[in-house]
């Protein structure tokens, strides 16, 4: 299978590919890890008139850690480099547990974090993720740069609030008020699949209460699930079974899942309840060791 | 005398500049001129005949088109050969030497790793590229690597066999010398 013709670019600079996105006007797309572009470009469900192949700009792969602990994960920083990362766990506990359940390791060699929440697949795995921790997108254009809540960038299935001559640049996850904990959860048919239902977890402690707390969910909506209400059930308590059980049933009813293939439309909400306390469980297990 | 003008035909109007790029291709500098549209493991089947490089479902999902892409496995049916300009790429025609097999390659002989072997150049460049990271991976390491590529004949079991095969194989040689 082809993709319809396209003309080609591979700018060497930021500066050069917003320039080119910009005459564009609207026909140009970004080309990162191509793990979901090209496919669908193959399908032709997608067929820009060019492509701006951002994989020769130097300095883009990284993820790190800011002294005071924000996190940042560039836009040409794969899906397996997170993976493979020996420190992740420690400081971005959900992130470390996401990582290796993005599609399949051939995949995650090329495909992006930035990549995926940019495509805005209701079923990817990292946008949920960056909403449970209150993460942002960097995006740059031709008259400056602006940084989207994720939880706001997502505006829909494959929509996002990115201008088409805006390149995103970074993802951010702000530094934790307390002490960072968190669990990714995904239920998939076999390895490699997409999710039938998918639970992010984030929860940071203030000795041992909780100061702030985010749930995202995968696969259970038309876009990605901000369960908000669940989330702020957790804050200000200590983890007990009530706020646990309290937190589950808010995220089953903020799930709007359908019936197809992967399941059922109740089945699906009893796995997002289902995880929200396992995560919680083990989040609350953790931390008593601890003290 | 050249035409002050000349009408183009639409399909001309359309048409998009072709690329020149230089591919390493198992060791081998190689420059061709390339549409944008074309992908990877079609400039290696079509453009460079080495058809060991098997597309199977063309979706991305079934790992047979498997490459080095400088040294990593990447899906060539997901890859423009544009891209690849300036890099080296690795198929399983580069895995063995004028003399002998690889390894990897000995390790599927050896343990029956393959019945249609549709799958097999994929399998084993994925197995290369773990073995080089990780020289003595166990059981589910190999089967965690080897989990985007799919063979719908052998059931897997000699796969993992193989390629376990290979790792103690590399090691001595790699401890003798
Ligand atoms: C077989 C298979 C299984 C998969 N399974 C999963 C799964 O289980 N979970 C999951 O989450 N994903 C899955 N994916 C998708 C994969 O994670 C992709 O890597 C990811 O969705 C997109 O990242 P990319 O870097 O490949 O982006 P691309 O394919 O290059 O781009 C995707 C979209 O985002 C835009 N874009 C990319 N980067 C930027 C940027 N920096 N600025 C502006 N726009 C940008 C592009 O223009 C395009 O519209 C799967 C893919 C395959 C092929
Ligand atoms: S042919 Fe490329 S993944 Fe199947
Ligand atoms: S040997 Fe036939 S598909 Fe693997």
């Amino acid at each position: 299978m082809y993709p319809s013709r396209f003309s080609y670019e591979a700018p060497d600079t930021v500066e050069e590919a917003i320039e080119l996105l910009r005459r564009g006007q609207g026909e140009a797309k970004v080309l990162a890890g191509g793990q979901s572009l090209l496919p669908m470009m193959k399908l032709r469900f997608a067929s820009p008139g060019t492509l701006i192949d951002i994989n020769n700009i130097p300095g883009l792969d990284y993820h790190r850690a800011d002294s005071d602990g924000t996190y940042r994960i560039g836009a040409l920083c794969r899906h397996a480099q997170l993976e493979k990362s020996p420190d992740l766990a420690a400081s971005q506990p959900t992130m470390a547990a996401a990582a290796h359940t993005v599609a399949d390791p051939i995949v995650r060699n090329r495909g992006t974090l930035v990549g995926s929440i940019c495509h805005a697949d209701p079923q990817g795995d990292w946008a949920s993720v960056m909403i449970s921790l209150g993460a942002s997108v960097v995006a740059k254009g031709p008259t400056g740069v602006r940084s989207v809540a994720v939880a706001d960038f997502v505006s829909g299935p494959f929509q996002t609030v990115l201008a088409s001559d805006e390149l995103a640049v970074e993802a951010v996850v702000p530094a934790p008020v307390g002490v960072r904990a968190g669990g990714y959860l995904k239920l998939e048919r076999r390895v490699g699949d997409f999710a039938t239902a998918g639970v992010a977890v984030s929860v940071e402690f203030s000795g041992s209460s909780v100061a702030r707390a985010g749930i995202g969910l995968t696969g259970v909506g038309s876009s990605t699930i901000n369960a908000a209400e669940a989330a702020a059930a957790l804050v200000g308590g200590s983890l007990s079974e009530t706020d646990i059980a309290a937190a589950a049933e808010l995220a089953a009813a903020a799930s709007r899942p359908r019936s197809d293939h992967r399941g059922s439309e109740s089945y699906k909400r009893h796995i997002v309840a289902t995880f929200v306390s396992r995560i919680l469980t083990s989040l609350q297990l953790s931390t008593q060791e601890v003290a | 005398m050249t035409s002050l003008f000349s009408e183009v035909t639409p399909e001309a109007a359309n048409e998009v500049a072709v690329k020149r790029i230089t591919v390493g291709i198992n060791g081998n500098k190689r420059t061709v001129d390339v549409e944008p549209r074309l992908l990877l493991a079609h400039l290696i089947r079509q453009g460079f005949k080495l058809t060991g490089t098997h597309t199977g479902c063309d979706t991305t999902n079934c790992g047979a088109c498997t490459v080095l892409f400088d040294g990593v496995p990447a899906k060539s049916c997901t890859v423009l050969a544009v891209q690849a300009n300036g890099h080296e790429v690795t198929t399983v025609e580069g895995l063995a030497s004028a003399s002998e097999l690889h390894p990897v390659q000995e390790g599927f002989k050896d343990e029956h790793g393959l019945q249609c072997g549709f799958c097999t150049p994929g399998m084993m460049l994925t197995a290369k590229a773990l073995l080089d990271e990780n020289p003595d991976p166990t059981e589910d390491e190999v089967r965690w690597a080897l989990s985007g590529n799919l063979c719908r004949c052998t059931g897997y079991q000699n796969i993992v066999k193989a390629v376990l095969g290979a790792a103690a194989k590399l090691r001595e040689q790699n401890g003798a010398s």
